[in-house]
């Protein structure tokens, strides 16, 4: 396979700001002053509650939305608009409903004007890796929802990003599909290694799947607390969620959102 | 393990969506079916039978048979008439949509023209187009002109509304995803927003080209010396009840017949949201 060879891309973020203008005088501080390096081939999770600008982080690493004060650069290249190495996957699906699944997977390359019958096949294997072989032809209204985001992420790999950015990917799905898709996230990235920002409001879902956790809390958006999760790969549900560790971390991050209100200790 | 579970869900799935293809190829019981046909036939035969035991005679009401009849023999003199019609409304329909559709996107695109035309637009979606009729007879005489604007001004207004519509409810999502693949809006246009607004769009022509027959006809009406209307007119100064139906159920064929038409090429160029269930 080819992807083994991907390297994931270095992330650099510097005194990075993101102010909201309201209609009234009373401007939002979504983002305040971020500082933030992430190593080529690591998986950060960012977590923290509804408003504390984790969606704006991933919205200015995208290229969607400028900078209020500040830069990012990826693989050393200042990000002001889309950047080429970096796949999305949102919060919900967003497949185009009127095109198959094959060619939901392929429109990054066709809106790159890049040769689609040569990535044909490569978007086959991403299908088949998601276990969704032969589910090329169907339309995403004959899938269910795990399926269908299954496919979003094929989508936003077929470019083979070095940065892959998932803005609380797995929060429209139930329980039971959730925790299938956080095993094969980590299996697909254990493959890949390339660079992944993974947003999520889950406590659980971050340190199990991420090498470091970065706490937020808003108004405004900073970053109370930048924690390495050293939890053996590949990590196993249930052998992992019964870990001393894992407890551990989970407790760490836990009491940050208690003692600043987000969560009420009890 | 990851990998058996992965295999385990997919096989899952798979039965699942075997599941769902099924659900769609099963279609109700027979009579469900049919009913529209079934309830067409009930009907036309109870008009059949109640015309001659009530007594009243084909020059009041004639039996759909007669009429029926009256078409097949009349082909010829329907078909030059429709001829003229669906030329009018044609042309009126394409009229409409090459100068709605710009003018739609001008106003999904442009915020002051949006409010500089909304109003004018309101305001003359609100002149009842009938009463232009004359006015358009006098200004552009007896000829194809008047019908083909009188269509065309009655089946403009649906066809800038649902395409700003269908246009102005896409989810903004989808633009930012298409954004994130580095998209122009040229790309985002015609990837997202183009094929994301056509259901609506061709809803708006479907209610366009029905409109589009009535200006047509009520052109013919006011002033002219062919087309269905005209035809009308004619069966009506003759006291010609027959004709006169024969006539109606030759327009609302057009009307049909063009309905149909938009239909097919919608379905050959969107696909239904909830087609599969």
């Amino acid at each position: 396979m080819s992807a083994t060879t991907q390297m994931g891309a270095a992330v650099d973020i510097s005194r990075l700001s993101k102010i909201y203008k309201t209609r009234e005088d009373d401007d939002v501080l979504a983002l305040d002053k971020i500082d933030l390096k992430i190593e080529p081939g690591s998986f950060v999770a960012v977590v923290g509650p509804s408003g504390c600008g984790k969606s704006t982080l991933l919205s200015l690493l995208a290229g969607l939305t400028p900078a209020s004060t500040g830069s990012i650069a990826i693989d050393g290249d200042g990000v002001s608009k889309p950047h080429p190495k970096t796949g999305v996957v949102f919060q919900s699906d967003l497949l185009l409903y009127w095109r198959t699944v094959l060619d939901n997977i392929l429109l990054p390359i066709e809106i790159k004007k890049l040769d689609v019958a040569k990535y044909r096949a490569r978007a086959e294997e991403l299908l088949a890796q998601v276990g969704l072989e032969g589910f090329g032809n169907k339309y995403p209204s004959e899938l269910s929802g795990g399926m269908r985001q299954r496919v979003a992420i094929c989508r936003a790999l077929i470019q083979e990003p070095g940065l892959l950015l998932m803005d609380e990917p797995f929060g429209a799905l139930d329980a039971l599909t959730r925790e299938q898709m956080i095993m094969d996230l980590q299996s697909m990235w254990l493959r890949l290694r390339n660079t992944v920002l993974f947003i999520t409001h889950g406590i659980d879902e971050a340190v199990f799947l991420a090498d470091r956790v970065l706490v937020m809390s808003p108004r405004p958006g900073r970053v109370d607390l930048d924690l390495k999760i050293d939890l053996p790969r590949p990590r196993q549900w249930s052998k992992t969620h019964e870990d001393k560790d894992y407890h551990g971390y989970v407790r760490q991050i836990r009491a940050i959102f208690e003692a600043k209100g987000i969560l009420v200790a009890h | 393990m990851a990998s058996t579970d992965v295999i385990g869900a997919a096989q899952a799935q798979k039965k699942q969506g075997k599941g769902m293809s099924s659900k769609k190829k099963s279609r109700g019981p027979w009579l469900e079916r049919y009913s529209a046909l079934i309830l067409a036939v009930v009907l036309l035969g109870a008009w059949q039978v109640l015309v001659p035991w009530s007594g009243l005679s084909e020059f009041v009401l004639p039996t759909p048979l007669a009429i029926a009849k009256r078409i097949v023999n009349e082909l010829p003199l329907l078909a030059s008439h429709a001829y003229v019609t669906l030329f009018e409304v044609v042309a009126g329909f394409a009229m409409a949509v090459l100068v709605g559709m710009p003018l739609a996107l001008a106003i999904f695109y442009s915020r002051a023209f949006e409010r500089a035309i909304y109003p004018i637009l309101v305001a003359l979606q609100t002149v009842p187009k009938v009463a232009l009729a004359p006015l358009l007879v006098l200004y552009l005489g007896y000829g194809w002109a008047p019908k083909i604007t009188l269509a065309f001004l009655i089946s403009f207004f649906p066809i800038v509304i649902s395409t700003v519509v269908g246009l102005q409810s896409l989810d903004k999502n989808l633009v930012n995803l298409v954004r994130s693949m580095g998209a122009s809006e040229w790309q985002t246009f015609f990837k997202v927003r183009l094929p994301a607004a056509l259901p609506n769009i061709f809803g708006g022509f479907k209610v366009a080209v029905s409109l589009a027959v009535i200006g047509a006809v009520i052109g013919e009406y006011v002033a002219a010396e062919r087309g269905l209307g005209y035809l009308q007119l004619q069966a009506n100064s003759l006291f010609d009840t027959t004709l006169n139906f024969a006539t109606v159920v030759t327009i609302s064929g057009l009307g049909v017949m063009l309905y149909f038409i938009i239909d097919t090429i919608e379905a050959r160029f969107t696909y239904k949201r909830d087609a599969a269930k």
